[in-house]
């Protein structure tokens, strides 16, 4: 739905502009992850040539592994931002979803599976609980998650310390089902000597899925036309409560994947982690080429976007720059690479 | 306009202050050790990974030490740190990404962290655990740990409390979800013969400290004894304090040169010093001499920094190491 500039000449014969074919090479130039691609690709020849060790198998896969614990989450907060609404609970989220999983099982002394899936439910529920609050009344999202995301923080840290005693969990490694869900959430694939996190396979797979909703399916049409126009879409039929509550359950779904990721990985949970988060997962998305308005974007934006942010955090410490600075530099590179992204967008519609 | 510039530019010129400022901290520096390599072994590259927040006055003093033994060992330092576990190993696989010759590391969230130390030591870069982890550093394969055992400072805290008669202390906790601070709140119970509650505030937002200890401070009165688990909480503390109309006793862990001062004046009852200058100078230290002569330290018990009790009797010459920045 992304709103083009009208055609500056009609074409000689008079035909009816909606059947223009278009080349394949202005397709390209006018999809929204475009400009974050070229963000991306000064990012990476700008830290190839300021530090040497950035190149190596081994700190490509260490950047990846930090691109894809943001990306799993920016996918889903993308696909939230098109169909033109917030989720700030997402950061707090995924530390509940690994807090849940953890201690049901220790308490239960179930199977680890059981609290996986446990979790699942829970954090889905969670989700449903923002999309439903979010259709049924009528403060703007941006204020309901903000209230989710204060009572999961709130709740993080009573829930733990009520239950275990102690702000961490309990250790879960020596539990049935363990093993089989690290190799499924935290385990590591070796390639040629480097060792890759499963955690990418995630990311990308979700990727996939996002761009195919979003692409190939009447639902995709939907999020684009729940965020260009709720009221337009609403008038020509589009199910613009169940889109959204299904947008805040895919972000829950991110959650809960992160969640596990951080479970299985570190065994032990830390009650107080996440917060602030959610906005590194938006930013991802923005610099990937969605809009804050809605409406416009893609999954494939994201994803890039998570890298241009996994490359600028761990290239700074590549490049051995001081520490004190870190942030500053962060910022300005996301604020370049957006600006960038804007640039590179302006000048593709232009040229249609 | 211009006579206005002229007139700011004048007075500035004449208004010298006789105390304080850059004048008397350059004076101050003069008196710090500073110099160049004292040995001649190759330059090696050692990096520092902590999971210390943004702009913290404790860290600040650790870096200090390291950076001042890696000056004297012909050391290359590179510190980083963050304050979320998961960031932190990525930080860690940075660090061994980038071939270091050693590695120091924090392990405030122990069970995040095994699995980088791991990856240190399969690479073969030698790690030394500072600060906290005392428990699991040599279960990781860590050389020596360096620290305070924080049950043992909690522990030395509940004993003064009791020689100094209180009743009813508190104990401020500023991070949620550190368990080094859990265990400091832990051991002082464990020893405190009166009766002693966990208040939590957010040590991000100092207002919020503040009004957090003015708060239980008025709702109970009875409370003769705060104890902050951060030298910059004692002094929002005692202003909550006066806030609150409360007699309350201010004690605290850590030191700064606020704190050197307010145990000075009396208005700080004791501080529990871990010496964090020495944590970085002796972690860096320990490395260089396990590179040149394979020396290790602690016969495989942590090397202890403290806990150390400083009250009024010692602060004086602290305060002039604090303000220098190395106490």
């Amino acid at each position: 739905m992304s709103a083009t500039a009208p055609a500056p000449h009609k074409p000689a014969k008079a035909a009816d502009e909606r059947l223009l074919t278009t080349s394949p090479l202005k397709k390209l130039l006018g999809r929204p992850e475009l400009g974050s691609v070229v963000g991306a690709v000064a990012v990476f020849l700008f830290f190839a040539i300021i530090a040497d060790s950035f190149l190596q198998a081994n700190s490509i896969a260490t950047v990846l592994y930090a691109a894809s614990t943001i990306g799993i989450m920016a996918v889903p907060v993308a696909l939230l931002m098109i169909g033109g609404e917030f989720d700030l609970s997402a950061g707090v989220m995924v530390t509940t979803s690994a807090l849940m999983s953890s201690m049901f099982s220790y308490q239960m002394t179930a199977n680890v599976w059981v609290g996986v899936g446990v979790s699942l439910l829970a954090t889905l529920a969670i989700g449903v609980f923002n999309g439903v609050m979010l259709i049924r009344t009528d403060p703007p999202s941006f204020i309901i998650t903000l209230g989710t995301f204060l009572m999961l923080t709130g709740m993080n840290l009573g829930f733990t310390k009520l239950i275990s005693g102690t702000v961490s969990t309990k250790s879960i490694s020596d539990m049935e089902g363990f093993s089989s869900a690290k190799d499924v959430f935290a385990s590591t694939i070796t390639i040629g000597g480097v060792d890759f996190k499963i955690t990418i396979v995630w990311w990308l797979a979700m990727v996939a899925v996002a761009t195919w909703i979003l692409l190939r399916t009447r639902a995709g049409n939907w999020i684009f036309a729940v965020g260009g126009g709720e009221q337009a879409a609403r008038a020509v039929g589009v199910p613009v409560g169940r889109t959204k509550i299904g947008l805040y359950m895919g972000v829950a779904f991110g959650a809960w994947v992160s969640g596990q990721h951080l479970l299985f990985n570190y065994d032990v949970v830390q009650s107080g982690e996440g917060v602030g988060n959610e906005l590194i997962y938006i930013i991802a998305a923005v610099i990937g080429g969605c809009l804050i308005t809605g409406g416009y974007g893609s999954a494939v934006g994201a994803a890039v976007g998570a890298l241009i942010f996994g490359m600028t955090s761990k290239g700074i410490v590549y490049a051995e720059w001081n520490p004190d600075w870190f942030k500053f530099f962060l910022g300005a590179m996301l604020l370049l690479a957006t600006l960038l992204n804007a640039w590179v967008r302006k000048r593709a519609e232009a040229t249609k | 306009m211009g006579a206005v510039l002229v007139a700011v530019l004048g007075a500035s010129l004449v208004g010298c202050s006789s105390t304080g400022g850059k004048r008397a901290e350059d004076a101050r520096k003069a008196a710090q050790a500073s110099g160049r390599a004292a040995v001649d072994t190759p330059r090696w590259t050692f990096a520092m990974i902590t999971h210390s927040g943004d702009g913290d006055t404790f860290w600040d003093i650790v870096q200090n030490g390291a950076k001042q033994a890696a000056v004297k060992d012909n050391i290359k330092f590179l510190y980083s740190h963050h304050d979320e576990a998961q960031q932190q190993a990525q930080l860690v696989d940075a660090a061994i990404d980038k071939k270091v010759d050693g590695i120091i590391v924090t392990l405030a969230k122990p069970d995040a962290m095994k699995a980088a130390v791991a990856r240190a030591r399969k690479a073969g870069i030698p790690v030394v655990t500072v600060n906290s982890g005392s428990e699991e550093s040599k279960a990781f394969g860590a050389l020596t740990h360096i620290g305070q055992d924080e049950t043992i400072a909690g522990e030395a805290v509940g004993e003064e409390l009791n020689k100094r008669g209180k009743k009813k202390a508190l104990c401020v906790l500023h991070e949620q979800g550190n368990v080094g601070h859990e265990q400091r709140c832990e051991g002082a119970k464990k020893t405190f013969k009166g009766e002693m509650k966990n208040l939590y505030v957010e040590g991000t937002n100092m207002p919020d400290v503040q009004s957090g200890i003015e708060a239980k401070l008025q709702a109970d009165k009875d409370i003769d004894a705060v104890v902050t688990l951060g030298a910059p909480f004692a002094d929002t503390a005692v202003k909550a304090k006066e806030g609150a109309n409360s007699k309350a006793e201010i004690d605290t862990f850590d030191l700064n040169e606020k704190v050197a001062g307010g145990l000075k004046s009396g208005t700080l009852g004791f501080a529990v010093d871990q010496q964090p200058y020495l944590q970085g100078y002796e972690a860096v230290d320990l490395l260089w001499l396990y590179k040149y002569n394979a020396d290790v330290l602690g016969g495989g018990k942590p090397v202890l920094t403290g806990p150390q009790i400083v009250t009024k009797d010692q602060a004086g010459e602290l305060e002039d190491y604090a303000k220098r920045g190395t106490r």
